[in-house]
């Protein structure tokens, strides 16, 4: 991008040696023929791209076209809708646990969300702003987690909540997704990039280190917050692993246990199984519609990847 | 879980924050600081670190899910098994067949992609909306549309392929198709998030090396081979590692699309982890298989640690 003009404009100030000026406007001509070679380029791009962007999204729109049909017309080999119906939405929604899933999916993600931002912002508060003896050891401890997958802490994590009868509680899927290592990382080079005279002056005005936090760094961090808390939230709405084995209550069950529990009990009815997927969809494809910059910088700025 | 840290300003010795004092200065922050990190500490010791090693001390005893306790000392036993087993090491094979299947094609795509839409001018939101958008989508609802996509005889891809003349595989039921269309389904699935690392890392390169090189009469392959490919090596580097870090973690595709099979050709190593600690309740071996699955990703997360940043020097 930009490539166009620029290049041209480059050569305008110059001091009027001929020899110069020859080369000048040979470098110009090459240029411009460099220019619609670049345009062309730049057009065929587009379309490939174009090609490739609704090459992605078939997926998406069959599950939708094939959620909209009734149920015996989901075998034609066709886009086309002939007869139009929600009938299979609304057999998901009366027949299934869907509605307590969004329910119970909603809770434990907003909750875990806030915990992770609320936990993970204060101790970076500490590590980037105040000076403790344990410092160090509590920075190697917050690092030593960000190597460990949560994927390798099912089994120790389950017994462990299972002795305290934790187990098919919202809590057991909440609680261990809130201490999130790179959420501490994440805030604590954000707010390392504060200048610390803002605070300092806060702290002179006679405001503590909370009162500091609370209305001088974190409001300074809105981008940092939008996106820890936008990736927490995706991430524990879509955690499949952990929320499967603590909780086998139907009720209880967040979105992905209960699409992975009926995957198959529709069968053949294959409308009723796009609805419910669809259905399972659309909070994050809701999210991802409000956010959708906030969440590409949050990657961009930060790397996170679940 | 991984990030960038990207080089924060070390210079954080700013005016004023000098301590007026020495010791008396520090132990004044220090009540503080424990109020502040004892909300994160208290939930990470509960339920990360304190768990690692109760894992691990479980995985040298014969623990079992159906009695409490830590049951018999096992000594190495667990390990020795894990190691000697076929099943285990067939899995962990899956697990890296996998990742050797997504990591070249969610690279090369999510590069090749973010240079075509580097070009475009108008309407980027709707690339990034296309390629971005499964990425956000629960792993069940990815699997449930492509498991419709991908049934035999009536799916839309099997129609395609038998329009097009040719004999469509049971993509999921064959076990030499099976994991080919995982990964087929995990790209689509999580292209996008490269692709948004690799827009990052594009718009980190000057402009002006682009006009400079243009008016040495560079078309845009050599632009793209000379300029960007090189200074795109940092961002490369980052989504290579994050990419077979991501994938040796795959549990969700396989357990609800195929259950690890057919015959148990796409178990993945957490899927065995899995079956063995909560199926056969083997928790003490089932904690030595993930010991030795968690020492894999260790390998993969330290070569990120080498090639990305020494975090010591922002302490």
């Amino acid at each position: 991008m930009a490539l166009r003009g620029s290049t041209h404009d480059r050569y305008r100030d110059g001091d009027g040696d001929t020899d110069r000026d020859r080369r000048r406007s040979e470098a110009g001509a090459l240029a411009s023929s460099v220019d619609r070679r670049m345009r062309l380029f730049n057009h065929c791009c587009v379309g490939v791209l174009l090609a490739l962007a609704l090459l992605w999204l078939v997926p998406l729109a069959w599950a939708l076209d094939t959620s909209l049909k009734p149920n015996a017309e989901t075998t034609d080999p066709t886009w086309l809708i002939e007869n139009p119906t929600l009938q299979a939405y609304r057999t998901v929604l009366a027949d299934s646990d869907i509605l307590n899933w969004y329910v119970a999916s909603f809770v434990t993600s907003t909750l875990a969300t806030l915990g992770t931002v609320l936990t993970a912002s204060m101790a970076a508060y500490a590590l980037s702003r105040l000076r403790f003896r344990y410092r160090r050891l509590v920075f190697w401890l917050v690092l030593a987690g960000l190597m460990i997958p949560n994927q390798v802490l099912i089994v120790p994590q389950f017994r462990e909540l299972g002795s305290v009868h934790l187990l098919n509680t919202w809590w057991a899927v909440l609680l261990p997704q809130i201490p999130t290592a790179i959420a501490v990382f994440v805030f604590k080079q954000f707010f390392d990039g504060i200048p610390r005279d803002l605070d300092e002056a806060a702290r002179i005005d006679g405001a503590g280190f909370f009162r500091t936090y609370r209305r001088v760094v974190m409001p300074l961090s809105r981008p940092a917050v939008s996106a820890v808390a936008i990736f927490s939230f995706v991430w524990s709405w879509n955690n499949l692993l952990w929320p499967l084995l603590a909780v086998t209550d139907p009720d209880l069950m967040t979105i992905p246990v209960g699409l992975a529990a009926i995957q198959g009990t529709y069968g053949i009815r294959y409308a009723d199984t796009m609805a419910s997927a669809i259905l399972g969809a659309l909070p994050l494809i809701l999210v991802f519609l409000l956010f959708q910059r906030r969440i590409v910088e949050g990657i961009a700025g930060t790397g996170l990847k679940g | 879980m991984a990030t960038t840290i990207p080089a924060a300003d070390r210079t954080r010795t700013g005016p004023g924050s000098a301590p007026p004092g020495g010791a008396d200065h520090r132990t004044r922050q220090g009540r503080p600081a424990l109020l502040f990190l004892t909300p994160f500490l208290a939930l990470y010791l509960l339920f990360i670190i304190g768990p690692a090693l109760y894992g691990l001390v479980m995985s040298f005893f014969h623990t079992s899910m159906v009695r409490p306790g830590l049951g018999e000392f096992a000594g190495l036993d667990n390990y020795a098994e894990a190691l000697g087993s076929s099943d285990f090491w067939w899995a962990i094979w899956h697990t890296v067949w996998f990742t050797i299947l997504t990591t070249p094609p969610l690279v090369v795509l999510a590069l090749v992609f973010a240079l075509l839409a580097e070009r475009v001018r108008r309407g980027r939101w709707f690339f990034r909306l296309a390629f971005f958008l499964p990425y956000v989508l629960p792993s069940a609802v990815v699997a449930l549309i492509w498991m419709w996509i991908y049934t035999p005889e009536l799916g839309l891809l099997s129609r395609t392929v038998d329009t097009l003349g040719g004999t469509a595989p049971n993509w999921l039921g064959d076990p030499a198709w099976a994991m080919v269309s995982l990964a087929v389904t995990t790209v689509w699935w999580t292209l996008g998030f490269n692709f948004v690392l690799y827009l990052a890392g594009l718009q980190d390169v000057p402009r002006d090396l682009y006009e400079a090189s243009a008016i040495d009469g560079a078309g845009p392959w050599q632009q793209i081979r000379r300029i960007t490919l090189p200074l795109l090596t940092r961002t490369t580097t980052l989504v290579v590692v994050l990419q077979v870090i991501a994938s040796l973690k795959v549990f969700d595709q396989m357990y609800i699309m195929t259950s690890g099979g057919p015959n148990f050709s796409t178990r993945s190593a957490l899927q065995y982890v899995f079956d063995v600690g909560f199926t056969d309740y083997r928790t003490g071996y089932a904690a030595a298989a993930s010991t030795l699955f968690f020492l894999l990703v260790l390998a993969a997360s330290a070569v990120w640690l080498v090639l990305t940043r020494r975090p010591e020097s922002e302490v």
